[in-house]
Order: C-alpha cells, then sequence, then structure tokens
C-alpha cells in the first residue's frame, strides 16, 4: 500500500535500528506527546527493537487522557437535559466522570451520539432544530481548527442550535509545563499531525528556552525510529535542535488557514489538565464573538462537584513520572473494559496501549 | 404476492400470512419434512451424537456486497455446527419483520438462504414469522438454530481438549473482509476493487481438512466477532498455552488494510465470516494446508502460528517489522450489529 509500505520497510528499519544502537552510549529519555505514536510504539513493537538505556516515555499528548474530571461531568450535565442531543468522537462515551460516563446517560435515556467530525455534528443540529446539539470539542490544534470551522460554517448558515464546549488544547503550554515541573526529558518526538497545522516554530522557542531537542515524526516505524536516530545524534552530540523527520506532510510554515481560523473563532484560556493541574493559557474556549455557539455560556446546568478517584496514577503516567504497569489499580481494577482512568479508557492512552500491546 | 410491503396482518396468522409463508417461504426453501407443514419438523436422529446450535442475526445493512442478512444467518449457523466437527443436518428459522419492509428484499434474503442451504447441504425444516410496527425492530432479524451429526472421533474439538504444544495455527484465508466490507457499506464508501464479505458456508471446506488428516486437527473455531485475535486469545486461556504468531504469515488483502488503516482498525480484531482458525499437529499441518490450498474456499489459507508451552496464557505477535507485542481480547465496541 502507497505510503504505508515504504514507512514499514523490514531493510530500512533494519538500518535504523542498527544505526541508533551504534551511535547511542549514554541513558536517554524521550517523550512523544502525542497519543498515536504512543500506540505506533507499542503496536509495533518498536521499545523491543531499542538499546535498554533508550526510555521512551509517554506524555501529555492524548487528548481524551488530559482531559479533566470536570469536563466529563459538565458534558453528563448537558446530555441529561431532555433538549440536548450531545455529540461527541468515541472515545469520550467511557470516560468517567465524578459519578457517571456518558455511556451510561446514553443506557439511561440521554441523547448521546457518537460522530467521526465536528461537521457530522452540525448536520445533526440541521436536521434536528427542535434541539440543541452540542459537540465536545476536544483535541490539540490538529481538530481545534475543525471545531472553528464548524462554528464558523453554523455562523454562515444560520444553525441557531449548534454549540461546542470546548476543552481544546494547545501542544506548547503543556511541553514547558513538564519541563518546568522537573520532569526529566532529553528529547521531544513531536506530533506528526498537530505540526502539520502548527509548523515548527513553537519547537524552535522550546528547543532554545529549554536546551531540549524536537524532532517532529510521524507514525509508521520508520518515522518513528528516524525521529528517535536523529534525537540520538543531537543528544549524543550535545546539540539539541528542531528537525522535521516528516517533511512528506510538515512545513516549518504549517497549515496557516487552518491556524488563523483557529485564533479567528477561538482564544486562549486557562485550561485544567488531567494529572497536571491548571497550565495558563495552555486551552481554548470561543471567543466573544463565537459566544452564542459556547455551550458553557449560553447553556446553564448544574456540575456536580468533581471527585478524583483515590489510587489512580493517570497524573503521574501522563507527566511521564511512571509508567502505566506503575500504577497499583494497573490491570486489575482498572482495565480497557472497566476503566478507572483516563489513560485506560481511551484507545491512544498509554495505559491502554501498555496493556493491549505489551501486557 | 399482490403487496409490495410487509404489513402488521402478515404476522397476523389470517391469510395474509399464509400467503407470505406460501410465496416467500415455502416455495424456496421447499423439503419434505417442511412441505408436511405441522407444528414441528419431525426428523430422524443421526446415530451419532448431536451438535446443537442458535445464532441471531440483526446485520445492519441488510444487503452488502457479498452476502445479505439471509446468508449470513445459514452460513453462520452452518459454520458454528461445523467447527465444532458436526457435519450440519436441520436448520430453524425464525423472523422479525417490520411493517413496511420492502417485500422484493424480503424475497431476495430468502432465496439467498434457500440458496446457501443447498450450497452447504442442509435443509431448513422449519419456522416462524412474526410482525412488528414500524420503528419496533430494523428491517429484518432472523434467528437461525442448527444440529448436525457429531463423529465420535471429532469430539472435544471445540473445547481444544487434544492441543499441544508444537501444534500448528493455520486459517483458510484473508482477514477482516467482512468488517471492511460491512464498514465500508455503512460509511457510503467505495474501494476500487470493492470489499466483498467473505460470507460462506465452511462444512464442506472442513470436511476436506478433515479427510486430509482425520486426527490431526485439534481445535476450529470460526473467526467471526471479535475476529482472528479473539480465537486466539481465547484458545490461549482455555487450556492456559502461550501462542505466538507471524504478523507476515496473516493474509489480508491490500485494499482491506487500506479501509483499515483509514477508519483506525485493526485486521486481526475485524470479524471474518467466512474463515475457520484450525490447529493442527505439527507433523500434520503441511498436509492439511494443502488440502485447504486445494478447495476454493481455502486457496490463500496460511500456516500463521505456534502453540507454545503451557503457563500463564500470552499471546504474542512478532511484529512484519521485526519486533514483537501482545494480543489481548477485544475490548468496548468495535462495531455493533455486525452480523
Amino acid at each position: 500500500m502507497k505510503y504505508i509500505d515504504e514507512y514499514r520497510d523490514r531493510a530500512l528499519i533494519k538500518g535504523l535500528v542498527a544505526k541508533i544502537n551504534a551511535e547511542s552510549t549514554k541513558p536517554v529519555r524521550l517523550m512523544e506527546v502525542c497519543g498515536s505514536h504512543t500506540m505506533a510504539i507499542q503496536k509495533f513493537g518498536i521499545p523491543a527493537l531499542l538499546p535498554e538505556h533508550v526510555e521512551l516515555l509517554s506524555g501529555p499528548g492524548c487528548p481524551v487522557c488530559v482531559t479533566d474530571i470536570g469536563y466529563v461531568d459538565h458534558a453528563v450535565a448537558l446530555a441529561r437535559r431532555s433538549d440536548v442531543i450531545l455529540t461527541t468522537f468515541g472515545d469520550m462515551i467511557r470516560v468517567p466522570g465524578s459519578t457517571s460516563t456518558l455511556q451510561s446517560v446514553r443506557g439511561e435515556g440521554a441523547a448521546v451520539q457518537v460522530v467521526y467530525s465536528s461537521m457530522e455534528a452540525l448536520k445533526i443540529a440541521e436536521n434536528n432544530p427542535d434541539k440543541k446539539v452540542v459537540f465536545l470539542g476536544i483535541g490539540f490544534e490538529t481538530t481545534s481548527p475543525t471545531t472553528a470551522a464548524a462554528m464558523q460554517a453554523a455562523r454562515n448558515r444560520n444553525i441557531g442550535n449548534f454549540f461546542v464546549l470546548s476543552a481544546h488544547k494547545l501542544m506548547k503550554p503543556a511541553m514547558t509545563a513538564l519541563i518546568d515541573d522537573g520532569v526529566k526529558i532529553d528529547g521531544y518526538i513531536c506530533p506528526g499531525h498537530v505540526s502539520i497545522v502548527t509548523g515548527t516554530a513553537m519547537y524552535e522557542e522550546i528547543s532554545a528556552a529549554y536546551k531540549v531537542g524536537c524532532v517532529v515524526t510521524g507514525f509508521e516505524p520508520v518515522d518513528v525510529l528516524q525521529g528517535i536516530d536523529l534525537l540520538i545524534s543531537q543528544f549524543e552530540a550535545g546539540k539539541p535542535g528542531v528537525e522535521i523527520a516528516y517533511k512528506r506532510l510538515v512545513t516549518p510554515a504549517g497549515n496557516t488557514k487552518a491556524w488563523d481560523l483557529m485564533w479567528e473563532v477561538l482564544e486562549p484560556c486557562t485550561a485544567n489538565w488531567r494529572g497536571i493541574g491548571d497550565i495558563p493559557e495552555s486551552g481554548m474556549a470561543p471567543r466573544e464573538t463565537y459566544a452564542e455557539f459556547d455551550a458553557a455560556r449560553m447553556i446553564p446546568v448544574e456540575i456536580e462537584a468533581p471527585q478524583e478517584v483515590k489510587g489512580c496514577m493517570c497524573g503521574a503516567v501522563l507527566r511521564g513520572t511512571h509508567r502505566p504497569t506503575a500504577c497499583p489499580l494497573f490491570g486489575t481494577r482498572c482495565t480497557p473494559e472497566d476503566p478507572v482512568g483516563a489513560c485506560m479508557v481511551s484507545h491512544e492512552g498509554a495505559c491502554a496501549a501498555f496493556y493491549r500491546y505489551a501486557g | 404476492m399482490k403487496r409490495t410491503e410487509i404489513r402488521l396482518d402478515h404476522g397476523a396468522g389470517g391469510s395474509a400470512a399464509r400467503e407470505l409463508i406460501e410465496h416467500i417461504f415455502m416455495s424456496r426453501f421447499a423439503n419434505p419434512v417442511l412441505s408436511a407443514a405441522s407444528d414441528s419438523a419431525v426428523l430422524g436422529a443421526p446415530p451419532e451424537r448431536m451438535a446443537f446450535t442458535t445464532d441471531s442475526h440483526v446485520v445492519k445493512p441488510v444487503e452488502f456486497p457479498g452476502g445479505n442478512i439471509g446468508k449470513l444467518a445459514v452460513a453462520g449457523t452452518v459454520n458454528d455446527l461445523a467447527v465444532s466437527g458436526a457435519k450440519p443436518l436441520y436448520l430453524s428459522a425464525g423472523f422479525i419483520l417490520e411493517e413496511g419492509l420492502s417485500i422484493e428484499l424480503l424475497e431476495r434474503v430468502v432465496e439467498s438462504m434457500a440458496r446457501t442451504a443447498e450450497e452447504a447441504g442442509v435443509a431448513i425444516v422449519t419456522g416462524d414469522t412474526k410482525v412488528v410496527e414500524r420503528g419496533s425492530c430494523d428491517g429484518i432479524f432472523i434467528t437461525t438454530a442448527g444440529v448436525g451429526a457429531l463423529p465420535d472421533s471429532r469430539a472435544g474439538i471445540g473445547a481444544a481438549l487434544h492441543v499441544q504444544p508444537g501444534d500448528r495455527l493455520i486459517i483458510n484465508g484473508a482477514l477482516a473482509e467482512h468488517g471492511a466490507a460491512i464498514v465500508c457499506a455503512r460509511n457510503d464508501l467505495e474501494t476500487d476493487p470493492v470489499i466483498y464479505s467473505d460470507c460462506a458456508p465452511l462444512c464442506d471446506l472442513i470436511e476436506t481438512m478433515f479427510a486430509a488428516s482425520p486426527e490431526g486437527i485439534r481445535f476450529m473455531r470460526d473467526a467471526t466477532r471479535g475476529g482472528l485475535a479473539t480465537v486466539v486469545c481465547e484458545l490461549a486461556d482455555m487450556r492456559e498455552f502461550r501462542i505466538e504468531l507471524e504478523e507476515d504469515a496473516l493474509p489480508v488483502k491490500e485494499h482491506v488494510r487500506g479501509v483499515c488503516e483509514m477508519f483506525g482498525f485493526d485486521p486481526l480484531y475485524l470479524a471474518n465470516e467466512g474463515k475457520v482458525v484450525a490447529v493442527v499437529a505439527k507433523e500434520e499441518a503441511q498436509a492439511v494446508l494443502s488440502a485447504m490450498r486445494s478447495h476454493p474456499l481455502g486457496r490463500e489459507a496460511a500456516i500463521f502460528g505456534t502453540v507454545g508451552e503451557p503457563g500463564k496464557s500470552r499471546v504474542t505477535m512478532n511484529t512484519s517489522i521485526g519486533g514483537s507485542r501482545v494480543l489481548q481480547l477485544l475490548t468496548g465496541e468495535q462495531l455493533p450489529r455486525i452480523c
């Protein structure tokens, strides 16, 4: 299959693995901050190919995993209103809130529908003019522009019953917050999809300020290994910098059209990250000029007081200080069938990836 | 039939119901037992043990490339019998029809049930039809049950009683075609070439395998919902074996891989409706493989794994890039109403 087989080529992979093994002389900690990287690394069995002293950490890159419990409670409260159809990407359905999940309220009769895009949610709004259709805006710079596009389309097409409950987040504040917080990271495996939109300017700032390598890469084994190889070369040479190992899609300038649209409709706000806490200017919420599509402003609901689960180590896992298997609940009280923490729920969560592929 | 749509009186037991049964069902399923038209089918019992199974079918959409709910309902039950080692003999068929269902569609479904039953050498000997008001079901649901004759030498195959370390795992062809066909049909996605469901009765292929090695086949299961990975994980759990798979040996067609990549599905977990996973004694594996490849439903058969030593059950797969990973049971709902 074109664009896939080339990047799973065994000879290329063998060459890269040999190069990494020859080059890497000292312990190094590399963090990926994208859920798709977490999955790809485990699915292809990449850790088994690397020297033992190359440590791959999973950072706060799964948008579902970093969504705080209060947001889930807010979504549950909205879904319970009889005049609301709540639309969401599938992964959010099973994320536990304080006392319920969207899946349970759906079972109780709430209208909760899984969609594949924000535009699908908009279509549901168009087809159900007597309902308030709320779309859960989840994700980083990859998905925020698509939420913005749906809000803009709602305005252009006069669809007044479409609303967004935004938990959109920005990648850069999380990457810097982790280092500020004392997590030791020698290099970032930077997210391929986010970078298609953002370009690499933000990594230049991070790399210069924190002396940490930032390599953007894709999600096939050759991409991931090439990214790791570049980071290790930088690390061994003591010259951290920014490189793109995903040039077939990522440019330094990024997708300016998507970027501009995102900033036209959304603005930065303080956001709560599960496991990390409040990070200023790290979330994206609808601007005043788009307030009529903001579910938080327009649809009042009473939200229960958040209750975090005792013993769950999602926070430490998201900060890369602990591996999923270090959590006492991992694989016992917390499994993909009956998850306690969000990292086990999301398909791209570090705990789910470990459970599924590395058990 | 004068009407073009199913109405509530088609299920009311009166003249409309009778017309439906005679014109749609009896004419196509015709066989001496059914034609006796009594309240029960009266059958002679086989001298061996009997295998008995049932399955309900709710697939959405009702028709898809490579089949429809009728073909699925017959093949599914036939396959459940065949992988237990039984020779399928008789089926029952219960229909729940939604008011407003197109009679032409119903005829196509029933036609395809009759054809599949003939292909599998089974007779549909009893049945039932109910009609529910619009909105109370989605078009058509079919429940089939089936009985088959199970030779003594094959008892224990379904329970993996005789599986041993060193045994080989074989599959009769490419993975994930039913699941991918349904995904495409639901999302109006046209691939080139079109992906057809692999839905087919496997009893003849399975008899070919037994003919090649009457003693060497130690376990069989059809890899339906949850796909091949689920069958292998369940096998590992049944007898607490380690099992090792080779990703490169597993056949997946190019366009099926494409659909899986696009939707984020793992072909190992997508449903098949015409695939059997067999565990075969190491020394018999090549003979069984050759026999399978000589059959139209086994042309792409492949040996893809080995049963390891007993211990904590664990399924690992050597990935095509030379790494290794664990396979686990599927969690959550991947694709509701796949069959």
